[in-house]
Parts: C-alpha cells; structure tokens; sequence
C-alpha cells in the first residue's frame, strides 16, 4: 500500500480534527484582516477571529459562492499582496467574465502534494512516464497534473489536448504508463485505437486519472476493459484549487478529500443546514492551507454525500461520492463549465437575436457535442443564403471564444422553441451520465 | 420594374416546404413568382405576391420569418437570347446579379424575369431606357 504522505492520509480522526481547527482558525484571522468582503461578512454575522476556534465553528461563518468571485473580479478576494503571486488560472463565469483564481509559491506546493497524492494512489511512481493530456493554459487540469507528476519524480509527458493520432503515437513510442484527461477523451482515444486496428497491448499503460466532467461507474468499466487499466476518479474544481481535491484509492469506493487542506461539508442547498454522513446534498469546501485565494464554505453547487468510515486502502480521510449532479443549471461540456446565461449573453449582443433558444448536448462517439438551436428573428432573416451564413459563423465564433468550446449553430423556425411561463427549459442533455 | 419580394425562413426536414406552400396559398395569396435557396440546415424561399407588405405582415401572424427585398421584375420575349440581353445590360454598366429566377406567369409569348441586382434603381432606369417595362 503506497501513500504519499503516511502520516496525514492515515492520521487519526483526533489528529486530523487538531490540524484542522489550527489551520482554520487561522485562516479565518487571516480572511478577517485582509480580505474586506470577509471582514464585512463576519461582521455583519457579529463574528470576530476568536469565535472560530475549531472545526465544530465551521458552521457559524457565511456562504461564499461563485457570484462572490465575479463581483470581487478579478483579485479582489485574494488575501496576499500581488508580490507573492506566482501563479494566475481561471475559468469560465456564468456571465462571461471567468473566474480568476490565484496562487503563492506555498499553495503550487500544496496543490501539488495533493496531486502527488492522487498520483500515488493510483499507482504511480518514480519509474513512471505520466502523459498529460489535459489542456495546458489557464484551465487547472494540465499544469495541476503536470506539477504532481513532477513532485513523485516522475516522467511528465506534457503532451496538452488535441490531436489524438499524435497522442496514440506518444503513448506507443513514448511508453507513457499513466494517463490523465478528461474519461470522454480517454473512451475517444480507446475508440480511435479500435479504429485504427491498433493493438491495446502495444501500449504500455497501466493507469489512468481521469476528472474534470461527471462520469459514471459503467463509464469506469468502459474504460478500464478498452484501455486495460485502471481507471481512478479525480476531482477538483479551480476555485479550491484544481484537481486533486479529493482522489479515488485502489478501493474506488468514494474519493478521498485532502481534508488536511479543504474541509468538506455536504449542506442541503435550500436551508443551508448542515447534513450528516450519508445523506446527499450540496458540497461545499472551506480551504484552510490556501494563502492566495482561500475560499471559506464556498458552494460548489455538485451534489454528493461523505462518509468518515475508514476506508480498507487504510486511508482515513473523508470520502466523497462521484457528484451526481449538480444544484444550478451549469454544464459540463468537454471539461469545460458551459452556463446557459453565457450563452444568452453573447445571442443578446448580437442585437438582431431575441433570446430563444435550446442547447443540445449529446455524447457521440464518446465526445460531447453541443449544438445550439437559435429561432430565426425577422432582423436576422436575409434573402440571402450568404448573409444568414455569415452571421451565423459570427454567432459560432463569438460563442466559441466566449464559452471556451465550439457548439453548432441551428436555426429554427419562429414560435418553435418552446416557451414557459416559469422558468424556461433551455438545456436537453442526452449524455445520460448517472 | 421594381418590387417587392418576400423571402421565407424554411427548416430544411422533410415535408415543411409544402406545409408552408399550403399555410400561404390558405390564406388566399396568389404566388407569381416561386424560387427556393437551399443549405444543409435551411432554405430560404423568396416569392412575388400581390401587395407584399400585407401579404408579409399576414405571414408574421402565422409565425413565419418573413423580410421583404427589392428585386426587379422584368417582362421578357418567349424567345432565345432575351434573358441574355437583360443580363448583358446589366453587366456591361456595372451591375450585380445577385440571383434570378423566372415567374410562373405567362401571357401570350411575353415571360417574366426577378432579377435581384446590388443597385436596383440604377438597374430599373437602364432597362426602361431599354424598353423593358414590368
């Protein structure tokens, strides 16, 4: 049984409940004395620093959630001077401002040990050439993956998106062992190896970590029968700090939570109330080791359920289910975080488009699709087939550089979209993940 | 010469252009004048009516995307080379042909062209000039 760190994934309940409070009350005094909203908040909720003294206080303190972010963009919840920063990642906002999140020296290391963790459970180690196939760039998932290789001494095969030829070629010629990306692009590379008549024992995998979008228990087997691998589940979200937020074991029986850095609750997304062991609800995580950007009780709108039994892999930290779905209306299209206002942004600056519209999203050939039924508007409608086109293509590219991800355009009849009184269906998805 | 044309936004599934034919001919519209231009996902189909802006007016009620274009409609000899001499007047002052189809109506050997060019009322002064009239 290899862990990467002993002492704190096994560590007794006591000790993990002392390191805990410690590190939260901390960061509680250090949120209080240099991040205003904060300060503000607590304040408003007549807290001082001295109120939150362990674990068991954790529940008096506000909600931070996502639209936080967006009205403190793009630094303005950080909690350290601009010299400490090293690094800047974002993602996409729901109104097309991205979330901004940043790093210290000290946090790149956190996170990365909690890379090094995952990467570890799942097998990996020194001898191993991890190939990464997440994107590189602002998006969390290549550098996060990239930078927990590189802490186990492992081989990094830095190989980013795209181009899936390319990446069976560097699978083979390369001999990459471990394989991170999002499970759709891993189903994608099993098909196209099916395809092209290549053999699955040419290659040398024998892992892989797979995160960023929902996926299912059958999806695993999927891909652990096509690849010959193990698959392990890998989850994160930028705001906490990217992936690695909580890892599968052997075991795959839940996702062990770095709760050493992020301490997890599940509370019901109505009342807010806490929920105990078991019991599905909204997960939300409090980072207590972040320096740059720690978030405290931030919803993150996926819905799960925890459990504190000690797990057999001999881990002891808290175990989080596959999130079965989520509390908002957001979407998760090829590891990116697509929202429908977003989409309903860039039609109405558009000027001629009323806002009637239905997003699609369907899994072909184990890749998401998305395709976006616009209604035809008389200031749209040409007698020209160019002109309509043309527009179109403009649609698509702004929608393209605005949500992150390409989506074909339709456009459909006057009155075809259905309307609604309350709150309107805008999103069929087909995927059928759960 | 010059008139108006309704053009139609179509769904291109299988079926629809005549259901739309048969929403606009109940509605007691007589077409004169028919084409349709079609891409993988839509058509769009221009027609000539008797007084197009309360025929296009009409056809809003009915939930049809409908815009109304200046075309040129031409009446021509049922004879050969009388569409090329339209063109040819056209072409030799400066004037795009955007598209053009025929009417459906006939009298006696006169035909019936729409043109749509990019300057229609350049255009409509070099062919009454011609002697062509409407």
């Amino acid at each position: 049984m290899a862990y990467y760190n002993k002492l704190i994934e096994t560590a007794s309940k006591s000790d993990m409940f002392l390191i805990q409070s410690l590190n939260l009350s901390r960061t509680v005094r250090r949120v209080y004395e240099n991040v205003p909203m904060y300060r503000q908040r607590m304040i408003d909720a007549g807290l001082t620093p001295d109120d939150i003294k362990t674990v068991d206080d954790l529940h008096k303190l506000p909600f931070t959630c996502k639209k936080d972010l967006r009205d403190n963009y793009p630094y303005g919840l950080f909690a350290v001077p601009r010299e400490q920063l090293v690094r800047i990642h974002a993602s996409s906002g729901t109104t097309g401002k991205q979330t901004v999140v940043g790093y210290t020296k000290n946090d790149i290391e956190m996170w990365s040990e909690c890379v090094a963790r995952a990467l570890t459970a799942a097998g990996a180690e020194k001898n191993d050439f991890v190939h990464v196939s997440y994107g590189y760039g602002l998006f969390t998932g290549g550098l996060g993956l990239h930078y927990g290789a590189e802490k186990i001494g492992a081989a990094v095969i830095p190989a980013s998106s795209g181009n899936t030829a390319r990446q069976i070629q560097i699978l083979q010629d390369f001999k990459s062992s471990i394989l991170c990306c999002t499970p759709s692009y891993a189903l994608y590379i099993a098909d196209t190896i099916k395809a092209n008549n290549i053999d699955k024992e040419s290659l040398s995998l024998k892992a892989g970590l797979f995160g960023a979008e929902p996926w299912s228990e059958e999806m695993r087997r999927e891909i652990e029968a096509r690849l010959g691998i193990k698959a392990y589940d890998i989850y994160g979200l930028s705001e906490i700090a990217g992936p690695g937020v909580a890892f599968d074991c052997e075991c795959q029986c839940g996702m062990h939570v770095n709760e050493d850095n992020f301490i997890i609750e599940i509370i019901d997304p109505e009342t807010g109330e806490v929920l105990p062991d078991g019991v599905q609800g909204e997960v939300v995580f409090t980072c207590i080791t972040k320096e740059a950007l720690p978030l405290i009780r931030y919803r993150t709108y996926d819905i799960s359920s925890i459990t504190h039994e000690k797990c057999e892999c001999g881990r002891t930290l808290v175990r989080m289910q596959k999130p079965c779905g989520r509390s908002d209306d957001m979407l998760i299209i090829r590891g990116v975080n697509v929202f429908p206002s977003q989409i309903e942004s860039v039609l109405l600056s558009m000027g001629s488009v009323d806002p009637h519209y239905m997003i699609y999203v369907d899994r072909v050939n184990n890749l998401d699709v998305m395709e976006i039924q616009v209604e035809m508007s008389e200031e749209m409608l040409s007698d020209k087939v160019r002109s309509i086109e043309e527009f179109g293509n403009q649609l698509k590219a702004k929608m393209e550089s605005t949500l992150g991800i390409s989506g074909k355009i339709t456009f459909v009849e006057p009155m075809t979209i259905p309307r609604s009184e309350g709150k309107a269906k805008r999103v069929v998805d087909r995927r059928n993940i759960k | 010469m010059i008139t108006k044309q309704i053009s139609i936004f179509i769904e291109n599934r299988k079926g629809r252009l005549s259901e739309v034919i048969q929403t606009i001919t109940s509605q007691n519209i007589n077409i004169k004048a028919i084409s349709i231009a079609d891409t993988t996902n839509f058509g769009i189909l221009r027609i000539i009516v008797d007084d197009p802006e309360a025929v296009a007016v009409q056809l809003k009620t009915i939930n049809l995307a409908a815009s109304l274009t200046s075309v040129l409609s031409v009446s021509i000899k049922n004879k050969p080379g009388a569409v090329g001499e339209v063109l040819k007047i056209l072409a030799d002052n400066n004037i795009s042909v955007e598209y053009m189809y025929s009417s459906l109506a006939y009298s006696g050997d006169m035909g019936n062209i729409i043109v749509c060019v990019d300057k229609e009322a350049e255009g409509e002064a070099l062919l009454k000039t011609a002697g062509y009239s409407d």
